[in-house]
């Protein structure tokens, strides 16, 4: 067999330059007369190493990272041709010979079983990894279609998307509901800044979606499905598109699915247009039918009275991209893995200050220490490990000192944190954790629909106390102030948004309460990031009077001749930390 | 609404109708065709508002409450060359929040405003996913990842001369 060379084409790799790396060895295919093959996949998990090749030849599978045009001639050169492994680029080996084979180890991939593994836009590919299968066993009678839910419910599976509840159940309610018509939504507005699992998931493996989708159909006796994907992810809507357009030629959707009695459904894909409150399953189904995305009262709830008024079951990507799989393999195989009230796999969005950033998926019940430390290679730089943000907007931070913690929905909620969708924001000691919470003040009001009043002022306030703090004018009564507002808005606002918009306030004042005194009372940020309580000045002993940070100090606030000791003005300098990233002699202090 | 008063050529207003009749002047299509719109015209004026409400019999204050409610509708045109730097949580704790004071810096303009000579704007966005390339800045659809502060005045510059 021809030796082959995979590209990761998902959007990070595309980002990085992988298309370029592409049409290189596809030239570079021409001119070696065909003697190997070219192929394309998605987003295996190593976003830090992007653009990555695989090449498969008779030494078996190789990768190499950080690939670009030019490393992609060396590798056809050296690999291909001279038959020898380009180790300095290699990442990771079949052999578990390279250097970041770590990164793998302790991941088991049940959602992304196929990212990075399969060419997400051929059907073939997919159904040569089982792929259907388990809807081939429905049909086919093995698998009754009443034993569905009785499985995903014994399996244990809980809704991926943050909230956590038993994807059995939900779909039980939707079938006791009767109606003549019932719809499956499937929440592809993954909103969570530091958040891109299902973005992935979509690029890598659209076709586990769709197969879950339909057999969540099968199970409720829904005729139509929706996938609601947010309009920042261009690359997964063109993917999805794809894949259903194929999965309709192969009788996988349409009118009769594969003989099965009664049974036809379809799938399309609707844009958002940018909102984050349409991650709420009720505002979510405003936006499909197309007006603003306000989410109402439940109860009813959307199994009983959802798009349409019609009974709908909503879930999440990573939620139905498991269920072909519990199905095939059978829910015990599912329910081996986690803990006793978490069942199965979790995918993480590994991000911030961390060496090895990119998408991981662990067995519930593994440490955060052994997520951050081993797959994530530990903080970038060696600096010290201070928090991990869990569950985005709604989440909040967990401290270094709790990071023995195992991540399960039960414990990461008595943290103060969520579990989430899986966005892990790894922050480092130069993280100024008020100016974190801030942030997510910041999104929350910005995104905050305005239906409930608490909400919409409620989060300015706090927003407006914050920004006090950081900038050096804080009270000591700020705090209290912002738990009295925190446990306002979480009882009087009618969506998730609102109710756990404070989580990110709520976790820094319980773990960092002496970085929120430090700003309030001793005017000064531990971290060094809330610029107007920053002094810089220069060390006398360093300063070699090189005139490069007076040279670059936009407001002439650096004096001092040639070789001689240079001194800022403290009132005109303006804090704006130029001088401390020019000066190469680390002659310049911050604090 | 924006104070500035277009007039909307023939030709316009036929690619309006064009856009709403391909989804059957459908109600619960209404961000599509203003997805559909936008692409057209760069951005939502109250005119182009106006025909999609003459066309579809959705009322304009509805359609006003739409384009205004989700942020990746404007009824302000962007630049020729729209930068985006993107303000999701990887990139913010990585200094994007430099980054993007560099660009108003450089090209004296805020964030979601256009340059008097229509070339830039900027605005910040809302994550992109691509989080291992953070601090990331879109100008188009071109992506720069890893953007430090002093990168900034390069990226301008590529820009400039088209």
């Amino acid at each position: 067999m021809k030796p082959k060379i995979v590209v990761g084409l998902g959007s990070c790799g595309i980002a990085a330059g992988a298309s370029k790396v592409y049409n290189a060895l596809e030239g570079l295919m021409e001119d070696n007369g065909k003697s190997f093959t070219l192929g394309r996949t998605s987003c295996v998990g190593m976003c830090y190493r992007e653009p990555l090749v695989e090449v498969i030849d008779e030494n078996g599978s190789n990768v190499y990272g950080d690939v670009d045009e030019e490393r992609a001639g060396e590798i056809v050169k050296r690999h291909l041709i001279n038959k020898e492994i380009v180790e300095e680029w290699l990442v990771v080996s079949e052999k578990g010979e390279a250097s970041e084979d770590a990164f793998f180890e302790g991941q088991v991939k049940i959602a992304l079983r196929n990212c990075g593994h399969i060419d997400p836009e051929s059907i073939d590919d997919y159904i040569g990894k089982d792929g259907y299968s388990a809807l081939r066993k429905i049909a086919s009678g093995e698998i009754g279609r009443e034993q569905i839910i009785p499985m995903v419910i014994e399996s244990g599976l809980r809704g991926r998307g943050g909230g956590g509840f038993p994807t059995g159940l939900k779909w039980k309610f939707a079938l006791a509901n009767e109606s003549d018509r019932k719809y499956i939504i499937c929440n592809a507005d993954e909103g969570d800044p530091g958040a891109f699992m299902d973005r992935s998931l979509l690029e890598g493996d659209p076709h586990s979606v769709l197969e879950g989708m339909i057999i969540a159909a099968l199970a409720i006796n829904a005729v139509e499905g929706v996938i609601y994907c947010r309009a920042e992810y261009p690359l997964a809507i063109k993917r999805l598109n794809i894949a259903i357009d194929q999965a309709r030629r192969a009788g996988f959707l349409g009118s009769n699915i594969l003989g099965i009695e009664n049974f036809s459904f379809d799938i399309y894909v609707k844009e958002g247009a940018g909102a984050f409150v349409c991650g709420e399953e009720t505002a979510l189904i405003a936006s499909v039918e197309g007006k603003r995305g306000m989410p109402y009262k439940k109860p009813p709830f959307p199994a009983e009275s959802g798009l349409w008024r019609r009974p709908t079951s909503i879930n999440n990507v990573e939620t139905f991209a498991n269920i072909p799989w519990i199905i095939d393999r059978g829910p015990s195989s599912y329910a081996a893995f986690g803990t006793e009230k978490s069942r199965g796999t979790k995918v993480f969005a590994l991000t911030g200050k961390i060496k090895h950033g990119g998408l991981v998926e662990v067995p519930m019940g593994i440490t955060l220490k052994d997520v951050v430390f081993k797959m994530g290679g530990g903080i970038q730089n060696n600096k010290e490990f201070k928090a991990v943000q869990m569950g985005g907007p709604s989440g909040g931070c967990i401290p270094a000192s709790l990071s023995d913690t195992i991540i399960d929905f039960d414990s990461v909620t008595k943290t103060g944190a969520i579990m989430g969708s899986g966005g892990m924001v790894v922050m480092d000691e130069t993280t100024c954790m008020v100016d974190v919470a801030k942030f997510f003040l910041d999104f929350t009001y910005k995104e905050s629909c305005g239906k409930c009043t608490f909400c919409r002022i409620g989060t300015k306030r706090m927003l407006e106390i914050l920004t006090r703090i950081c900038d050096g004018e804080g009270h000591e009564e700020d705090l209290e102030q912002l738990e009295d507002l925190a446990g306002q808005i979480r009882d009087s606002s009618l969506c998730g948004l609102g109710q756990t918009a404070p989580n990110p306030v709520l976790t820094t004042l319980r773990y960092f309460r002496d970085e929120c005194m430090a700003h309030i009372t001793d005017k000064r940020c531990p971290a060094g990031v809330c610029t107007k309580l920053l002094t810089y000045e220069v060390i006398p002993e360093n300063c070699t009077g090189c005139t490069v940070c007076a040279k670059n100090c936009p407001v002439d606030a650096i004096s001092g001749e040639r070789k001689e000791l240079h001194l800022i003005d403290q009132g005109l300098c303006t804090r704006c930390g130029i001088c401390f990233t020019k000066c190469t002699f680390d002659a310049i202090k911050k604090y | 609404m924006s104070s500035i008063k277009i007039e909307l050529r023939q030709e316009d207003v036929n690619k309006i109708r064009e856009i709403c009749d391909s989804f059957n002047n459908d109600h619960q299509e209404l961000i599509n065709i203003l997805h559909k719109c936008q692409q057209h015209f760069g951005y939502l004026p109250a005119e182009v508002q106006e025909v999609v409400s003459d066309c579809s019999g959705i009322p304009v204050a509805k359609i006003y409450g739409v384009v205004t409610f989700y942020s990746f509708f404007t009824m302000t045109p962007r630049g020729k060359h729209p930068i985006s730097i993107c303000m999701g949580t990887a990139c913010y704790v990585r200094g994007a929040e430099k980054v993007l004071d560099e660009f108003v810096k450089e090209l004296g303009i805020k964030a979601g405003e256009t340059s008097p000579d229509g070339k830039f704007s900027i605005s910040s966005l809302r994550c992109v996913g691509a989080c291992g390339l953070a601090p990331l800045v879109l100008v188009g659809d071109k992506t720069y990842g890893r953007v430090a502060p002093d990168d900034v005045k390069n990226i301008i510059k590529e820009y400039e001369e088209l």
